[in-house]
């Protein structure tokens, strides 16, 4: 079962290397890990996909709640997420697939970034699944060579994930 | 730093120097109110801090410099954070500037240190090291309790700045539970009211939470059975009619018994650790499972819970008791009266393996009944740790590492918490195998006037090893002979300790009336054949 958990961290040194050796240390599967900043400059968003059974995703989610360096953690439900996943890829090209190949591109709403004699670059920002199928279409072509982000995701609707205000101790 | 330190009540440092913490060193000399022990190893100087803290209730300080000292001290930062002590250790470290370039004495000791500290900082402005002090003893100390390590670059040591303290933290990611649910305290009352076979299971927890008086009562009110994990030994008094003993692969039967057949199993601060739960399955299936915890982590961790409760186990356990909780379970408290009368008797009847040699159950009996009340009692590792454990009926405290085992424990820890109880008698009971792994400590003891009793159960061969070659390799005994330590009695002797050598109950009498009459450092070796077993 493949979770998605957004995590709100401390943006300082050391708090990307203690997540990833929580992972690691304690045998959890990291299908893919997105990190970057937010609105505010001292907090950084972790976009984590985890496969585990329920028991796992509870000590998962306990245990990253447990780190001092994270803020909040929450599991974001798929159908309630908008998903993202950013992916470059480098297929190669002849003079008989180049057109088959853009064709393919435009139909999955995806754009060509760059062009050579033999290959042509595509870049696809949809969700995980989409960049999948993408990729199936294209393998039969070549691919040279292919980057993905890993899956960043938001909540549907208004709502936000906060963070409580700290009061002094 | 050293203000740092002051401003937080610290008196005792225990601390190795070096080049990269000496400007630390240099200011703590020239300030008043904080005495440095300086221990033989890192090691020691944070089993030293665990002894300390464990009897002081507040963190323990060790100091250590970067690289070698640093991994030095690792084993003891490890044992602190699998034990939940609180300590606060400092490191010096290489210039910032030389950070990352593998120079002398350069490891990098916060990213090793990372899997078994609570948190750790690597200090690269001056102006945070107020706010990363008082944080440092905040998490230490707060929540479940655990090692902090503060890493100091050595310039940064160096700089001056205009110095305040803060007044109090704010950690927006840290904010450990305190008070447990209302709702789940009325379900675990509820649950006590339908129990027929209820058991209280206390561990090291309850001593971190000083919750003692609280299990107490609870157990007293309801006449609920307790037993207890190695860290919760002494929560109940010994010899105390509802205290069945230790539980585990290295447990009382009784205890064992108790904990399968009991249809409702309260845990209180014990982390369900393999060595103390055999069969997590089995109670998950057979047992309403109450976990109250003040690391919400651990629950659910390595046996399925039906009433989880995080909070502060003395402040759980007191709106627990308020709810007044009642059952009748006598014939169950009967019939476990009957099988610890049977326990007790077979334990009572063991005959030593040889003549000239001691039964060890029977040595710490009697050792147990010689101690006067508020004795400091630490065990050390192997075998000697399960004769001690499970035998223990001393009035006072026992201490351990039941989580990480670390062998040579006991010598430095007993010195940590003779300094900081110098009333008290300290006892510390190792084996041969672990006493040779600290015994450099007994400078330490020497120097800062810490005069602890050390008794060495000798057998001349790394006993629990040698069990479990028995148990589990045929019997074919390998790397387990110590044979070629020194005479014990002129290690006693060069350490300026008065020594004698036991090799009889009988003989033991008269020893033990002398070690204890004695006020200055002692050393009991109690010779013990080398196939006895703990089983």
């Amino acid at each position: 079962m493949k979770s998605i958990l957004s995590v709100l961290v401390e943006n300082r040194a050391g708090v990307l290397s203690r997540i990833a050796g929580l992972f690691a240390r304690r045998g959890f599967n990291i299908d893919s890990l997105a990190v970057g900043a937010t609105d505010d400059p001292s907090v950084s968003r972790m976009t984590i996909i985890v496969d585990g059974d329920e028991r796992t995703m509870e000590q998962v989610f306990k245990q990253l709640n447990k780190q001092i360096d994270v803020i909040k953690v929450k599991t974001l439900e798929a159908s309630a997420s908008t998903r993202r996943e950013l992916a470059l890829i480098k297929v190669n090209i002849t003079n008989q697939t180049r057109s088959q190949i853009i064709d393919v591109a435009k139909i999955m709403k995806a754009d060509i970034v760059d062009l050579s004699h033999t290959t042509l670059t595509i870049e696809i920002a949809d969700r995980p699944e989409r960049v999948d199928l993408l990729l199936s279409l294209l393998a039969s072509y070549g691919i040279v060579e292919l980057v993905r982000t890993g899956m960043v995701a938001m909540q549907k609707g208004s709502e936000a994930i906060a963070i409580a205000v700290a009061k002094p101790d | 730093m050293v203000e740092c330190l002051r401003q937080e009540g610290v008196t005792i440092t225990f601390g190795y120097p070096g080049a990269t913490i000496a400007p630390f060193f240099d200011a703590l000399s020239r300030s008043a109110g904080i005495r440095n022990i300086l221990t033989r190893t890192e090691q020691g100087a944070g089993h030293s801090a665990s002894g300390y803290a464990r009897i002081q209730g507040r963190p323990g300080v060790c100091i250590a410099t970067s690289g070698p000292g640093a991994t030095n001290l690792f084993t003891a930062l490890a044992t602190a954070y699998s034990d939940s002590i609180p300590l606060v250790a400092i490191t010096g470290q290489v210039a910032t500037y030389q950070l990352g370039r593998d120079v002398f004495q350069e490891v990098d000791t916060t990213g090793a240190a990372e899997a078994f500290t609570k948190y750790s900082y690597l200090v690269k402005s001056v102006q945070d090291i107020p706010r990363v002090f008082k944080e440092a003893f905040h998490i230490a100390s707060t929540g479940r309790q655990g090692p902090v390590l503060i890493d100091m670059p050595m310039d940064i040591q160096k700089q001056e700045m205009d110095f305040a303290y803060p007044q109090g933290v704010s950690i927006r990611g840290y904010k450990p539970t305190f008070n447990g649910h209302p709702m789940q305290v009325r379900k675990v009352a509820g649950a006590i009211g339908a129990a027929k076979r209820p058991l209280i299971c206390s561990g090291g927890g309850v001593f971190s939470a000083h919750a003692e008086a609280q299990v107490r009562q609870l157990a007293e009110d309801c006449s609920i059975p307790v037993v207890s994990t190695m860290m919760g030994i002494g929560v109940l008094p010994p010899g105390h009619p509802l205290f069945y003993g230790m539980v585990g692969q290295s447990g009382i039967a009784v205890a064992n018994r108790a904990l399968m057949e009991s249809d409702l199993l309260i845990l209180v601060g014990a982390r369900v650790g393999d060595r103390a739960v055999l069969s997590p399955e089995h109670l998950e299936s057979n047992a309403t499972v109450v976990h109250i915890d003040i690391d919400a982590a651990e629950i659910g961790k390595n046996l399925g819970t039906t009433i989880p409760l995080v909070g502060d186990a003395a402040q759980v356990l007191t709106q627990l008791i308020q709810k007044k909780p009642r059952g009748d379970w006598a014939d169950w408290v009967a019939e476990l009266d009957v099988q610890k009368a049977e326990v007790r008797a077979k334990r009572l009847a063991r005959r030593p393996k040889s003549e000239n040699t001691i039964e060890p159950n029977a040595f710490v009996r009697l050792l147990c009944a010689n101690l006067p009340e508020g004795t400091i009692y630490v065990a050390d590792v192997g075998q000697n740790q399960i004769w001690s454990a499970k035998n223990f009926s001393a009035h006072g405290r026992f201490m351990t590492t039941g989580g990480m085992g670390t062998m040579g424990y006991s010598i430095p820890a007993a010195i940590g918490a003779k300094l900081c109880a110098p009333d008290k008698t300290v006892v510390a009971v190792c084996g041969d195998g672990s006493f040779q792994m600290s015994m450099n400590e007994l400078a330490t003891m020497r120097q800062h006037g810490a005069p602890i009793k050390v008794i060495v159960v000798r057998n001349g061969v790394l006993g629990m090893v040698r069990e479990i070659q028995h148990a589990a390799y045929g019997g074919q005994e390998s790397a387990i002979d110590l044979s070629g330590s020194p005479d014990f009695g002129m290690i006693a002797a060069a350490y300026g300790m008065a020594h004698s050598c036991i090799h009889s109950i009988e003989g033991a009498e008269g020893a033990l009336a002398e070690m204890l009459k004695n006020e200055d450092a002692y050393l009991l070796e109690c010779v013990v054949d080398p196939r006895e077993v703990t089983a």
